[in-house]
């Protein structure tokens, strides 16, 4: 498990109340997870601070409805948290 | 205040876009429809209104960052707290500082003071989205002007 992952399974288990054994790379946030895009705005937050970035949440909505990714892109833990290491680079760079 | 329209805000009295901050003035009216029924024989502000009071003045100061160029509406409310009653004629003065302003969504830390005390304070989340119409946006303007919001952030 990569420490972004853990951080954000902290996160997601802290605010959303989920057991910390049911979160894991493969989960869906939404699918499996069963967070509402309200509680995913708490966890967008704290991500936010935690990581130092601006995830772009509307890009992100904009893509999966304009049908150009599927929502596993960016809803789906371990692909998460890629994009959220690519963000923490490109600010780093 | 003209409670029964949600018209909290009577005006901006300070804005600090570098703060982040905003601080408005609020009186409370002396006559309202609202006071007939909360409560008959003992006029107080409604918690609820106090809460919206913190959501508008923090709405304009979201409002007045991003230019005008976006809506925040009202999506959570956390650490409510109600200090004191309100009473008719009351001044009040609502605070906010802008929390984080994130993609699609804002959050402010919003308080009242009243005669230097402070009387609520939450910690508030808005969805920021595209003005749904342009009727809105020039309704939202024409308030802001009103309010007092200074011109150099009606304006992208």
């Amino acid at each position: 498990m990569s420490p972004t992952f853990e951080t954000v399974a902290g996160i997601i288990s802290e605010t959303c109340d989920i057991p910390r054994e049911k979160i894991t790379p493969e989960s869906h946030a939404i699918n499996d997870l069963g967070i509402d895009s309200l509680d995913f705005l708490d966890v967008a937050f704290a991500i936010d601070k935690s990581f130092g970035i601006k995830m772009p949440l509307e890009q992100w909505t904009q893509e999966v409805n304009e049908g150009k990714v599927s929502t596993d892109e960016y809803f789906v833990l371990g692909n998460l948290c890629a994009n959220i290491d690519k963000l923490v680079a490109a600010k780093a760079a | 205040m003209k409670l029964e329209y949600f018209q909290m805000v009577d005006r901006i009295a300070e804005l600090d876009p570098v703060a982040r901050t905003v601080r408005a003035e609020c009186q409370v009216p002396e006559a309202s429809p609202v006071f007939e029924g909360h409560f008959p024989g003992h006029p107080l502000l409604p918690g609820v209104l106090m809460i919206e009071t913190m959501a508008q003045t923090g709405g304009w100061l979201v409002l007045a960052m991003l230019r005008f160029q976006r809506m925040p509406f009202l999506a959570q409310v956390k650490e409510a707290k109600l200090r004191a009653f309100v009473v008719p004629g009351q001044p009040l003065q609502a605070e906010a500082r802008l929390v984080h302003d994130g993609s699609g969504y804002a959050m402010v830390s919003g308080s009242i003071t009243s005669d230097g005390k402070k009387v609520a304070d939450a910690e508030i989340t808005y969805r920021v989205v595209p003005f749904p119409n342009e009727t809105l946006r020039a309704q939202m303007l024409e308030t802001a002007r009103r309010v007092a919001v200074p011109e150099a952030f009606l304006h992208g």
